[in-house]
C-alpha cells in the first residue's frame, strides 16, 4: 500500500519563479513613489510634527506640561511605553522563534515585522526618557558608566535600570538581527539598480555581499546564532518591564502574575499590530501571492492563544486578590473593575478577551476587513490594559487622603501622537528604501510544495 | 683709542665698519638690537605687537571668565558685624502682632535676614508654637508690595514734609481727631495714644475684626470689667462650647491648642482626658476636636445656651431662665457632665450676643468656674474693640462731627461691615491718615500714608494677658523708608522722645517695680529683651464675685429659614495677610481647600440645590443677605447644620496686592449688627439661589474617608484604652510556611540597615493634634517649598512637604465601598499628619535607578536632589504619597508670581539658605530638617557631647502648639521620644513598646521611623449616629 502523505498548501501562490520575486519585492524600492505612499508619508509626518511640538513643550517646560499630579506619576508616558514594548515583540518572536521552529511561513512576513520591532522599540525608548524630570541628565546617568562624579553609581536594584539593560539588549540584538537579514537582498537590489546612487547606496549597505556559498554559510550561521540569542529576550523584555511594577508594593502592580502575562500580552499586540501592517502593505503592494490568507489565519490564531491567556491573567488577577485577604489589594482590584475607572477596565475587557474570540469562526479568521478592525480593537485594549494597570492602581492606594483622578492633557496627547507619528514615517520610509519581504529567504520556499511535483506525477 | 682695540690694547671684534668708524649713527643705535627703524614703542598710538598684546589678554580674560559663572548680587561685609557670622543664625525674642491678635515668638535670623519665625517656649501664654499666621508672617516682611515710604495724596513725599502737613492739618482741624485701630495689647503704645490725646481732642476707638464685644459687654456686667478672660482649658474635664472656636481661631488659640492638649495626652500614669461638646452650625476645628458634637443652627444657640443653664440651675436649686428651649440628649449629657465636673469646667460660647453670654457667664457661675478655670484677673488684651463705640464712630464721621481720622495699621473699609460708610464719611474729614504698610482699601482713600513698621522691624511691648508683658524687638533694619507708628504720633505730639525711650521709661516706671532679684533696670531689660517677655510672680488675686442678674432674660428660638453663618479660617483668618502666598496656599484644617472662600453647605442642602459636584468641581449659587448679592461657590461640608451656610472672612480683597486681589468674596458687609454689637449669624433675610455655574475650588484632599482602614487610623475611646491600653490597635500578621502568624517585621530575608550612632524618629500623637495646620506653614518656611498657586492645586501639586490628612468618619457597613467614600451627616473627625516616614525599609530606595534617594546611617531617607533624574518612580511606589514632584520651575519664572518667596528678589530674602531652592524635574520630600539635625550634631560635636533633644527639632515639631510631635533620637535612652515610645533598640531594628503606638501601614513592612499614637475620644459608645449618643 502506497501512503501518500497530504500535501502542504503552498506558502507562496500564483506559481512564482525566482525572477517574479525579485521583481515583485525589489520592484517596488526601484519605483517612484506612488501617489497613496506620499499621501500617507505625510499625513504621518505631520502628526510627528504636530507631537513634536508637544515634546518641545514638554521638555522646555517640565513635565507639569502632562496631567500627571502628586498621586499618580506614570500614566501617559509609562502607558504608552509599555504598549510599544509590547508591539515590539513580535518582530522577534516571529524571526527568532518561528525560525527555530522551523515555521517556514513566517519568511514572508519577518521582515516587516522585525522592522515594525525596531521601530516600535525606538518610541517605546522615547518614553522613558522623555517621562524625566531631565532628560538631559538622565539619558547618560541611568547607565553604569565610569564618571568623575566621584563614586556615584547607578542602582542595580532598581528595576528601571534592569529596563535599560533589557530593552538596550533586546533592541540592538533586534537590529543587528534584521540588517543581517537585509543584506542579500540590499545585494540583489545592487545588482539591479539602474542608477549609479541607488547603487553605490545599496552597495554600501549591502557590505559588498558576494553571494558566494561560503557567504552564505556564514549568513546562515550568523542568523541561527543570532535567532538563538534573541528567543530568551523575547521572553525577557516584557518579563523585566512587567518588574517595573511587580516589584514596587503598591496594590494592583505587585503581583508575581506580571511577567507570563505580561509576555502573553506582548505577543498578543505585537501580533496584532504586525496584522495591521502588512493587511495595509499586502494591499498597496500587491504582495497577496506572499503574504496569503494562510499567513492570516495563523497570526489570528495566535491572537486567540494569547489574548485568552491574558484573559485568564485578568481573572486570575481578579481571584487572587478575592483570596488573598489583603484588604488594600482587595480594593484595588475592585475599585478598578466599578471605580471611576471602570470604563477603561470595561473596554480592556471588551477588546482583549472578548474581541479576540470572535477568531474562533474561521470565516471571521480568514476575513481581511474583520481581521483588520481586530487587529486594531485589540491594540487599542492592550493600550488600556496598560493604563488600568497603571492609573487605576496609582489613583487609589493605600491612603485614601491621597486619592486622585489623572486627566490628560493635550501635551500628553501629543506626545502619543509624536511616537504613532514616528512609527509610521519609518515604517513607510522602510516599506518604500527596503525590501518589505525577504527576497532571499522567499525564494527558497517558492518549491516548497508537493504540489508541482504531485501533478507533475 | 685705537679702533678695533679695547682699553686693553686686548683684540676687540666689531660689527661693521660703522663700528670700527665709531661714527654718530652708529652710537646714535648701538644700544639697539636692530640699527634700523622698528616700530615697537612708536608714540603714534598702538602697534602690531601691543594689539598682540592686548588680543592675548583679552581673549585670556575672556576665556577666564566665560569659564566660572558669574556671581550675582554677593557683596561681602567690609567689617564683619560682631554678631553676625556667616551661616551662623541668631535668634531673638520678638513678639507677634497682626490685627488684633498678639503671640510672643522667637526669630531666626541668618546673616541679618529674618526668616524663620518659631514659638517662644519660655513664655507662659505662647502655647509653646505658633499659629500659621504668625509662622507666615515673616514673609509679609517681604512683601514687595508694602508701601516704600511715606505719600501724600498719591505721591511720595519725605517724612519731614509729611510730619509738618500733617502737623499743619491737625492744627486746623479744629475738632475730635479719631485714632482708630483694633485693640492694642501694647501698653506703651496706649500711652502714646494717651499723649496725643493730651494735645489734640483725640478719641481712641479700637475694634476687632472677630467681635467679642457681647462677651465682653456680659463681663463687664457681671464684674464690672469689661475684659475677655483668659479660658484655662488645661484645668478642665468638661468643656462645652456653642460655635466658639478656641483651638482655631479665638484670641491666643496656640495657648489653647496647648492646654488643650495637656487635658487629652494619655500615658500609663494619666488615664484620663477631658470631654469637649461642641455645639455649632459650622464644622469648625474645636467641633472636630470634639468628642459630642451637635450640628445646630445659629438662631438656635441661646435656646441650648438657655437650657443647659437650666439643667444646671434646676439640678442647683437655682431660678431658670425663660424663653426657648432645646431637647437634645447631648445637652443633658453635656449638663450631667459640667454637673459632675464642677470647679474643672468650662462652658464658652462664640456669640456675640451679650444677652447670651451672660447667660453663660451664669452657668460658668453656677459651675465655679471662675477662680479655678477662668480667672477674670486674667484678661486678654487682644480682644478690647467696642461694637458700639465704633458704631458711634462712624455715625459721627458720616455726620461730620469727626475732623480728622488716624487708622492705625487697621483697614475698616474692608474688615468692618460699617466699612462702606466709613469709605464715604472719608470725605467729610479734614485730615486722614493711615498708617498701613500697604494702600489697602483703607490706606488708599486717605490723605496721608504713613507706614508702620513691620513687626519684625519695630520696638513694642505687649500686654497680651493681664500682668504678661512681652516685648518686640527689631531683627532687621526697616527694609522701607517707613517709620514706626508710635513714633509718628510723637512727631505729630510734638514729643522729641522716641519709642525706644518711651518703652523703656514705661518699663521703669510700671514693670520694674514688680520685678525682683536685678540689680539694675539695664539687666532687667536686658533679661527681659532676651526672653521676650516678663512675667512677674504670680499673685493669686480673689476670684471677684459674679454679679449675674439673668432676670429679664429671654431666648428666642429657632429661625426657619437659611441661616449665614460668618467664620474665620485659621490660614488667612481676617484677611490682613491675605497677600501672604504661604497662608492662600494652606490648606484650610477642615475643608482642606486652598486659595478661596465658599459657603459651607449640608450635603443634603446642596443635593437640595441640585449642586452639580464633581472632582473639585462645585457650583456657584446667589447668596443674598439683606439686600446684597454675591455670587459664590458652594462647599458640601459634613457636619454643618442643615440650612445654615458658612462663608469665610478674609477673602474678596481689591487692594491687599497681586496674590490676594480678588480671591474669594467679602464676608465682612454681610455681618449683621445687633443691638450695637456685631452678629457674625445672620439668621433672617438671607436666601440662596443656585446659578448653574460652575466653578472649581482648589483642595488638597478630596476624599474624606478613610475607607475603614485601620492600618491608617486606629482609634479608640477612653473606656476602652483604660480597659486595654491597646484598644484600637490594629496587630496585622502574615503566615509563615508552616502556618505560624507573625509581626511582618519578623520575616526578612535581608538583616536591614545599621545605625552604630543616631536613630531619628518622630512621634505624632493623634490624641493631641488639633490639625491646625502651622506644622504645613513652618515646614514651607523651614524648607522652602514652593507656592504652586490655585491651577496647579487643582491639578493636585501642591509641594507641602507635610499635609494633614482629615478623615470623617462614615455610617456605611464595613465593606460596602461606595457606600464607605460617602461622610457621615455629622462626622467624628481624625487628622493625621502626614510626612516622609523615613522608613527603614524604604519602598522608594530600592527602585530609584540613579540612586538619588538614599539611606543614612541615622535611619533617614535622603533625597539628593542633584543626582535625581526625575523618573517619578520612587513617589509612585511610596505607599505613603509623600514624595512631591517639581512638575515647573517654580523659581525665577513669571509664571509662578504667586511663589512670592522665590520670584521676587526681595520675597528671596525670606529663603533658608541652608537648603536648596529645588530645581525643576527634580523630587524632593520631608528631610526630618536635616539640616538642623546636621547644625545641632555639630554644636554638640563643638561642646564634646551627644546631641540632645533641644539640639534638633524639627520645623514641624517645634510650631506645633498641641506638642503633639515629637522628635528625638531613638538611640538615646534619655530622649523624650525614647521615653514616651518605650523604645527597644536590638540591633536591627527599634520597636515601640508603648502600646498605643503603632506604624500607618505596619503590614507593608517598610518600617517607619514615625510612630502615631492611637487617637481616643472621650465617649461612652464607639459608634454615634447623627451626633445623638
Amino acid at each position: 500500500m502506497i501512503a501518500e502523505s497530504s500535501v502542504r498548501e503552498p506558502l507562496v501562490t500564483g506559481h512564482k519563479t525566482l525572477h517574479d520575486v525579485s521583481n515583485d519585492i525589489a520592484g517596488r524600492v526601484e519605483d517612484k513613489p506612488s501617489k497613496t505612499w506620499l499621501l500617507a508619508t505625510a499625513v504621518s509626518l505631520g502628526a510627528l510634527t504636530v507631537g513634536a511640538y508637544a515634546v518641545w513643550m514638554t521638555v522646555w517646560n517640565g513635565i507639569g506640561m502632562w496631567g500627571l499630579n502628586k498621586t499618580i506619576g506614570w500614566a501617559w508616558d509609562i502607558t504608552n511605553f509599555v504598549w510599544w514594548v509590547g508591539i515590539g515583540h513580535a518582530g522577534t518572536l516571529i524571526s527568532a522563534i518561528l525560525l527555530l521552529f522551523r515555521q517556514r511561513w513566517r519568511m514572508s512576513i519577518n521582515r516587516a515585522a522585525e522592522a515594525m520591532t525596531i521601530f516600535a522599540v525606538i518610541c517605546a525608548l522615547m518614553f522613558p526618557i522623555l517621562h524625566m524630570g531631565r532628560p538631559w541628565l538622565g539619558m547618560y546617568w541611568a547607565i553604569p558608566l565610569p564618571n568623575t562624579f566621584g563614586s556615584l553609581w547607578v542602582n542595580f536594584n532598581s528595576p528601571l535600570l534592569w529596563d535599560f539593560f533589557a530593552i538596550s539588549t533586546y533592541f540592538s540584538v533586534s537590529l543587528v538581527f534584521w540588517y543581517i537579514g537585509l543584506i542579500p537582498d540590499f545585494a540583489t537590489i545592487r545588482d539591479r539598480a539602474t542608477n549609479k546612487i541607488s547603487k553605490t547606496i545599496y552597495g554600501a549597505l549591502s557590505f559588498g555581499w558576494d553571494g558566494a556559498a561560503k557567504t552564505w554559510s556564514r549568513y546562515e550561521t550568523v542568523a541561527l546564532i543570532l535567532a538563538g540569542l534573541a528567543t530568551p529576550l523575547v521572553l525577557s523584555v516584557h518579563t523585566i518591564v512587567s518588574f517595573d511594577f511587580a516589584t514596587s508594593v503598591i496594590p494592583g502592580w505587585h503581583t508575581t502574575i506580571f511577567p507570563p502575562y505580561f509576555v502573553a500580552g506582548a505577543i498578543f499586540s505585537g501580533f496584532a499590530m504586525v496584522l495591521t501592517l502588512l493587511l495595509i502593505t499586502r494591499k498597496v503592494y500587491r504582495l497577496e501571492d506572499y503574504i496569503t490568507i494562510q499567513h492570516i489565519e495563523l497570526m489570528n490564531i495566535i491572537i486567540i492563544i494569547t489574548g485568552s491567556i491574558v484573559g485568564i491573567a485578568y481573572i486570575t488577577e481578579l481571584f487572587i486578590a478575592w483570596y488573598s485577604g489583603v484588604e488594600a489589594e482587595q480594593y484595588a482590584f475592585l475599585n478598578r473593575v466599578s471605580g471611576p475607572y471602570w470604563w477603561a477596565y470595561a473596554s480592556m475587557m471588551t477588546c482583549n478577551v472578548i474581541s479576540p474570540q470572535l477568531f474562533w469562526f474561521k470565516k471571521i479568521r480568514t476575513n481581511l476587513a474583520a481581521t483588520f478592525v481586530l487587529s486594531i480593537v485589540v491594540n487599542i485594549g492592550m493600550w488600556f490594559e496598560r493604563f488600568v494597570i497603571i492609573v487605576t492602581s496609582l489613583h487609589r492606594d493605600f491612603l485614601p487622603s491621597s486619592w486622585a483622578m489623572f486627566y490628560p492633557t493635550i501635551y500628553d496627547m501629543g506626545m502619543y501622537l509624536f511616537s504613532i507619528g514616528f512609527f509610521f514615517t519609518a515604517f513607510l520610509l522602510f516599506a518604500k528604501f527596503f525590501p518589505v519581504i525577504n527576497i532571499a529567504e522567499v525564494k527558497s520556499i517558492i518549491k516548497a510544495t508537493g504540489e508541482k511535483v504531485k501533478s507533475n506525477g | 683709542m685705537i679702533p678695533g682695540r679695547n682699553m686693553k690694547g686686548t683684540k676687540k671684534y666689531w660689527k661693521g665698519l660703522e663700528q670700527l668708524a665709531d661714527n654718530a649713527e652708529f652710537k646714535k643705535h648701538a644700544d639697539k638690537e636692530f640699527p634700523e627703524y622698528l616700530p615697537i614703542a612708536g608714540e603714534d598710538g598702538p602697534n602690531r605687537r601691543d594689539f598682540l598684546k592686548m588680543m592675548g589678554f583679552s581673549v585670556a580674560a575672556v576665556s577666564l571668565a566665560a569659564c566660572e559663572t558669574p556671581v550675582k548680587k554677593a557683596i561681602p561685609y567690609v567689617s564683619k558685624p560682631a554678631s553676625v557670622d556667616p551661616s551662623v543664625p541668631n535668634y531673638y525674642a520678638s513678639t507677634y502682632v497682626s490685627g488684633s491678635d498678639a503671640l510672643p515668638v522667637v526669630v531666626k535670623t541668618r546673616e541679618g535676614r529674618p526668616i524663620y519665625i518659631d514659638g517662644n517656649k519660655l513664655s507662659k501664654i505662647s502655647g509653646k508654637g505658633t499659629s500659621a499666621q504668625a509662622q507666615a508672617s515673616v514673609l509679609s516682611l517681604y512683601d514687595k508690595e508694602r508701601l516704600e515710604g511715606p505719600m501724600e495724596s498719591g505721591s511720595s513725599v519725605s517724612w519731614d514734609e509729611i510730619d509738618s502737613a500733617i502737623k499743619k492739618d491737625l492744627a486746623a482741624a479744629g475738632g475730635k481727631i479719631a485714632i482708630v485701630s483694633n485693640s492694642i495689647a501694647s501698653p506703651s503704645t496706649l500711652s502714646v495714644i494717651e499723649k496725643f490725646k493730651s494735645v489734640f481732642p483725640a478719641d481712641h476707638i479700637m475694634y476687632d475684626t472677630m467681635s467679642l464685644s457681647g462677651l465682653t459687654e456680659a463681663y463687664e456686667k457681671a464684674f464690672g470689667k469689661k475684659v475677655l478672660p483668659v479660658h484655662e482649658f488645661g484645668k478642665a474635664k468638661t468643656i462645652v462650647s456653642f460655635g466658639a472656636d478656641f483651638l482655631g481661631t479665638w484670641p491666643n488659640h496656640t495657648y489653647n491648642n496647648n492646654e488643650f492638649a495637656k487635658t487629652r495626652r494619655l500615658s500609663d500614669t494619666k488615664k484620663d482626658m477631658s470631654r469637649l461638646y461642641a455645639f455649632e452650625s459650622n464644622l469648625s476645628l474645636t467641633g472636630a476636636n470634639a468628642d459630642y458634637r451637635q450640628p445646630i443652627k445659629a438662631s438656635e444657640t441661646g435656646a441650648y445656651v438657655a437650657s443647659l443653664y437650666n439643667a444646671i440651675a434646676s439640678e442647683l436649686g437655682q431660678p431658670t431662665v425663660g424663653g426657648a428651649k432645646a431637647d437634645s440628649a447631648i445637652l443633658k449629657k453635656a449638663a450631667a457632665d459640667l454637673l459632675a465636673s464642677q470647679g474643672k469646667a468650662i462652658v464658652v460660647c462664640g456669640s456675640n450676643d451679650a444677652k447670651i453670654q451672660s447667660i453663660v457667664v451664669a452657668i460658668n457661675n453656677l459651675l465655679g468656674s471662675y477662680g479655678s478655670t477662668i480667672d477674670v484677673n486674667k484678661a486678654l488684651n487682644t480682644r478690647k474693640g467696642s461694637d458700639k463705640q465704633f458704631e458711634a464712630f462712624v455715625k459721627a464721621l458720616n455726620g461730620g462731627q469727626v475732623a480728622g481720622v488716624i487708622f492705625i495699621n487697621c483697614n475698616p473699609v474692608y474688615d468692618h461691615p460699617l466699612g462702606g460708610q466709613i469709605a464715604s464719611g472719608l470725605s467729610k474729614v479734614k485730615l486722614s491718615v493711615s498708617t498701613s504698610d500697604r494702600l489697602d482699601e483703607t490706606a488708599s482713600l486717605v490723605k496721608y500714608q504713613t507706614p508702620d513698621h513691620h513687626y519684625l522691624e519695630s520696638w513694642n511691648d505687649f500686654e497680651i494677658v493681664t500682668g504678661n508683658y512681652s516685648l518686640s524687638q527689631p531683627t532687621i533694619k526697616n527694609i522701607f523708608n517707613t517709620r514706626q507708628v508710635q513714633d509718628s504720633l510723637l512727631t505729630w505730639s510734638g514729643e522729641s522722645k522716641s519709642y525706644y525711650d518711651i518703652i523703656q521709661e514705661y518699663w521703669t516706671a510700671n514693670i520694674y517695680p514688680q520685678a525682683s532679684g536685678f540689680s539694675s533696670f539695664i539687666s532687667f531689660w536686658d533679661k527681659s529683651l532676651h526672653d521676650g517677655f516678663f512675667e512677674p510672680a504670680a499673685t493669686e488675686g480673689d476670684s471677684p464675685q459674679a454679679n449675674v442678674d439673668l432676670s429679664g432674660i429671654s431666648v428666642s428660638g429657632k429661625s426657619d429659614g437659611i441661616e449665614l453663618v460668618i467664620y474665620e479660617k485659621n490660614s488667612i483668618g481676617n484677611g490682613t495677610q491675605a497677600n501672604n502666598p504661604w497662608l492662600q496656599e494652606m490648606p484650610d484644617p477642615i475643608t482642606k481647600a486652598t486659595w478661596d472662600n465658599y459657603l459651607t453647605v449640608s450635603p443634603k442642602q446642596a443635593e437640595e440645590w441640585g449642586i452639580k459636584l464633581g472632582d473639585m468641581s462645585t457650583q456657584k449659587v446667589n447668596l443674598t443677605v439683606g439686600g446684597t448679592t454675591v455670587e459664590v461657590p458652594v462647599m458640601p461640608q459634613p457636619g454643618q447644620a442643615y440650612n445654615t451656610v458658612g462663608l469665610a472672612l478674609g477673602y474678596g480683597r481689591t487692594k491687599a496686592g497681586k496674590v490676594a486681589n480678588n480671591i474669594g468674596v467679602n464676608a465682612y458687609p454681610f455681618i449683621a449688627s445687633n443691638g450695637g454689637s456685631l452678629a457674625y449669624s445672620i439668621t433672617s433675610g438671607v436666601s440662596v439661589e443656585p446659578t448653574g455655574a460652575s466653578y472649581r475650588i482648589a483642595q488638597t484632599q478630596t476624599h474624606d474617608t478613610y475607607m475603614g482602614r485601620e492600618t491608617v487610623i486606629q482609634e479608640s475611646i477612653l473606656s476602652e484604652y483604660k480597659k486595654d491600653p491597646q484598644a484600637g490597635r490594629h496587630f496585622p500578621m502574615i503566615s509563615k510556611a508552616n502556618g505560624e502568624k507573625v509581626k511582618p517585621h519578623a520575616v526578612s530575608l535581608w538583616k536591614g540597615h545599621e545605625y552604630p550612632n543616631h536613630h531619628w524618629g518622630l512621634m505624632i500623637d493623634l490624641n493631641s493634634c488639633t490639625g491646625c495646620g502651622s506644622c504645613t506653614v513652618a515646614c514651607q518656611s523651614e524648607n522652602n517649598i514652593p507656592v504652586v498657586g490655585k491651577t496647579e492645586v487643582l491639578n493636585r501639586r501642591e509641594m507641602h512637604w507635610i499635609r494633614i490628612d482629615r478623615y470623617y468618619s462614615s455610617d456605611a457597613d464595613e465593606g460596602n465601598y461606595a457606600a464607605m467614600e460617602k461622610a457621615s451627616e455629622n462626622p467624628e473627625v481624625t487628622f493625621q499628619p502626614m510626612m516622609c516616614q523615613q522608613c527603614n525599609n524604604a519602598p522608594c530606595e530600592t527602585v530609584c535607578p540613579v540612586a538619588a534617594t538614599t539611606h543614612s546611617s541615622e535611619g533617614l531617607n535622603q533625597m539628593t536632589y542633584n543626582r535625581c533624574i526625575g523618573t517619578r518612580y520612587c513617589a509612585n511606589n511610596c505607599p505613603y504619597k509623600v514624595r512631591r514632584f517639581n512638575w515647573f520651575k517654580y523659581h525665577d519664572n513669571e509664571q509662578f508670581a504667586d511663589n512670592t518667596p522665590m520670584n521676587n528678589d526681595l520675597g528671596k530674602m525670606v529663603l533658608n539658605p541652608d537648603v536648596t531652592v529645588r530645581a525643576r524635574g527634580v523630587m524632593e520630600k520631608c528631610t526630618f530638617c536635616v539640616q538642623r539635625i546636621q547644625y545641632g550634631k555639630l554644636e554638640a560635636k563643638k561642646e564634646g557631647r551627644r546631641p540632645v533633644d533641644s539640639d534638633a527639632v524639627t520645623a514641624c515639631a517645634s510650631a506645633c502648639p498641641s506638642e503633639a510631635l515629637v522628635f528625638g533620637d531613638m538611640k538615646d535612652p534619655s530622649s523624650e521620644i525614647s521615653q514616651r515610645l518605650k523604645i527597644k533598640n536590638s540591633e536591627k531594628m527599634v520597636e515601640a513598646m508603648e502600646d498605643r503606638a503603632y506604624h500607618v501601614l505596619e503590614e507593608l513592612r517598610v518600617m517607619p521611623n514615625v510612630w502615631y499614637l492611637t487617637k481616643i475620644r472621650n465617649k461612652d459608645e464607639v459608634k454615634t449616629v447623627n451626633g445623638e449618643a
